[in-house]
């Protein structure tokens, strides 16, 4: 955990009293919703179609279960007594309402969590790495970065009026959970030749209506030189990055117009003349930082303990165990994922209670943190192996044991138009009619690791472009219909997914995708061999052929 | 369901409504003939005329601390009923179409 100092309390505490009387003067019509709209997009409150959506950022995805329990308390008390876990490490309350919202700030407030930059043209939540500082192989924690980012980015004025919105994920293994390559700016933690700890930059990722994968801007910058760097890359952007277009804003769209050559030729005269300014780190203030995370105090504790030995005699146990549950850098300990995804439910979602009671697990089980994934599910990332029995049992009394982690059960999906007001479609019963389809445990563990992302617009908040199966709803004729992609991957081989055929309506979307799945299973030249792998081997067309021969 | 954040021209092909969020809560509401928000569609003015739904919009408009984010809406007549126009709308009117808990 990170603990917080008087600074950032203070400007979290002055932050709220701002907002306090922005309100106030909204309400009395002091101000105007022109006016006021900005002002409450910087503090994470967007108007959606029932009501107000209150978006509170949980930077680089870890809580302490003291935050989760006031999260758990602002959904019961403001809300509806559920919240929404999104992909950027946000969570989103759908009910809020305005005059309220003051009061709601101040209680998170209370607990070191806010809502600032969590929307508008500014640098939004830094996300990492669910598994920040448990995973093994880890270079080193990349949450230490994201806080020094997350500090010097915020409030910065030179940042709080970007063309767009501008978005930055770390990650520090050689597997990325925490999807840089579709981010404005991707960070991966590596140590060059020398030992030296530093960053591979990454440029212009981002999905929307013109998505791009990022590219590689410099392999290697070292770590006291990352916050210049970052400077000098939105420097150019705001320098250059177009204003007069909403949709050709973002620095996707200049890297890709410059060229990313040229790109970096701009980034690295901006950074040559910024020269060693006051932006390069002293190795004692990435070690202030450093202090600032707590780690558990861990036992020494055996590889197997017996708890876990006699568990395994249970089918259900086992099923879950080699789902959720994965290798921790200390031995002895595990990092559980608790999915959000149970059969029939919206994807993300998690009730007050369950929030609660995942803060009790917390405090019994895992030194009291919970972690926060961009696949809209949590983890507990300090599970002695000795405790998985006894937590599995609890978990599956909340019903978040569901062992359907990274199977075609574990879906990723905006909130559509139930809640937005920017979509054409709808995503949540789409994917809660698919988790039906697929609730069988044994067919999902026969179809293995499939990613199911769903939009319900262009604007893919749900990440369908680098989804394994994408879907993407549209409008025609003002009915609902949506585009399948297949073949898409979000980690450190990501890549779009290519279109199959004509969008299929709301109706067949379910057939569709199991015809998919069936023609993978007639495909995939081995057990072993991935959805996405036999889609690279093989093209879309026999999956297209399947699909569209009686359609 | 072309979002109506995104409506430019008013051209409206039958009957319909303005609608809004109200300010303090974000409550969907409708503009009535007494020119007042009421969360209830039966109680919005209806139009049916270009003309009438500009100038219903602009006094909607006007009335920016009651109610923000006026847009015009189609609805359906039946019986003397007005129901919503289309999806969002309904799901403006009647509220989510998903089951909440798993089921």
């Amino acid at each position: 955990m990170y603990a917080y100092d008087e600074l950032d309390r203070t400007l979290i505490n002055e932050r709220v009293s701002e907002f306090r009387d922005q309100v106030k003067r909204r309400l009395s019509g002091e101000l105007t919703e022109d006016e006021f709209k900005m002002l409450r997009l910087q503090n994470g409150v967007y108007l959606q179609l029932h009501a107000y959506m209150f978006r509170v950022a949980i930077p680089y995805g870890t809580l302490s279960s003291k935050q989760l329990r006031r999260l758990a308390h602002i959904a019961r008390r403001y809300d509806r007594g559920y919240g929404h876990f999104t992909t950027r490490q946000n969570i989103q309350f759908n009910w809020i309402k305005l005059a309220e919202l003051p009061d709601a700030l101040a209680e998170l407030a209370e607990v070191g969590i806010h809502a600032m930059q969590t929307s508008g043209n500014n640098m939004r939540n830094v996300t990492s790495d669910q598994w920040a500082g448990v995973a093994p192989g880890e270079v080193e924690d990349p949450r230490i970065w994201s806080e020094i980012l997350r500090q010097h980015t915020t409030l910065h004025p030179e940042f709080s009026f970007l063309p767009r919105k501008f978005k930055i994920a770390i990650t520090a293994s050689e597997h990325d959970r925490a999807a840089i390559k579709i981010h404005d700016i991707g960070l991966r933690l590596h140590k060059n030749a020398d030992g030296e700890t530093g960053f591979e930059v990454l440029v212009g990722g981002g999905l929307g209506r013109t998505p791009f994968i990022a590219k590689t801007i410099k392999p290697f910058v070292a770590g006291r030189d990352i916050l210049s760097y970052v400077e000098a890359i939105l420097r150019v952007y705001n320098q250059y990055g177009r204003r007069d277009n909403i949709y050709k804003a973002r620095i996707k769209i200049l890297v890709h117009e410059l060229g990313i050559e040229k790109f970096a030729r701009e980034v690295d005269e901006e950074w040559r003349q910024m020269g060693h300014s006051a932006l390069t780190l002293d190795h004692s203030v990435i070690e202030e930082v450093r202090s600032r995370f707590s780690y558990p105090a861990y036992e020494k504790l055996p590889h197997m303990p017996d708890e876990l030995k006699q568990a395994a005699h249970d089918p259900l146990f086992e099923r879950w165990r080699k789902n959720s549950v994965a290798p921790h850098k200390v031995q002895g300990y595990s990092i559980v994922t608790l999915s959000l995804k149970p059969v029939g439910g919206p994807p993300g979602d998690a009730t007050a209670d369950q929030m609660d009671a995942i803060a009790d697990l917390a405090d019994k089980y895992s030194f009291g943190e919970i972690r926060v994934g961009h696949e809209q599910n949590l983890a507990l990332p300090h599970v002695a192996k000795r405790d998985l029995p006894q937590l599995w049992k609890a978990l599956d009394r909340l019903g978040l044991a569901t062992p359907n982690v990274n199977l075609v059960t574990d879906i990723i999906a905006c909130p559509g138009l139930d809640y937005c007001s920017l979509a054409n479609a709808r995503s949540i019963p789409i994917a809660q009619e698919l988790t039906r389809r697929f609730a069988n445990h044994d067919t999902a563990d026969m179809i293995g690791r499939l990613h199911i992302n769903i939009s319900g617009c262009i604007n893919a908040c749900g990440h369908h472009h680098v989804g394994h199966i994408g879907i993407l709803g549209v409008e025609k004729n003002g009915e609902e219909f949506y585009q399948i992609t297949i073949g898409g991957r979000a980690d450190e081989n990501a890549q779009m997914g290519a279109l199959i055929g004509p969008a299929v309506p709301y109706a067949e979307v379910a057939d569709v995708i199991e015809d998919i799945v069936e023609a993978y299973l007639a495909l995939r030249d081995r057990p072993e061999e991935l959805f996405v792998d036999t889609v690279k081997r093989l093209g879309v067309e026999p999956f297209k052929e399947r699909v569209y021969a009686t359609r | 369901m072309t979002s109506p954040l995104e409506q430019k021209k008013i051209r409206i092909t039958g009957p319909s409504v303005v609608t809004a969020n109200r300010t303090w809560d974000g409550a969907v509401v409708y503009r009535t003939a007494q020119q007042g928000w009421s969360t209830a569609l039966s109680d919005a003015a209806i139009v049916s005329t270009s003309d009438d739904a500009r100038a219903l919009l602009a006094e909607s408009a006007a009335d920016d601390v009651g109610a923000v984010g006026a847009y015009i809406a189609p609805v359906e007549l039946k019986g003397g009923v007005v129901k919503p126009g289309n999806l969002r709308e309904h799901i403006r009117s009647k509220g989510l179409t998903i089951d909440l808990l798993p089921a």
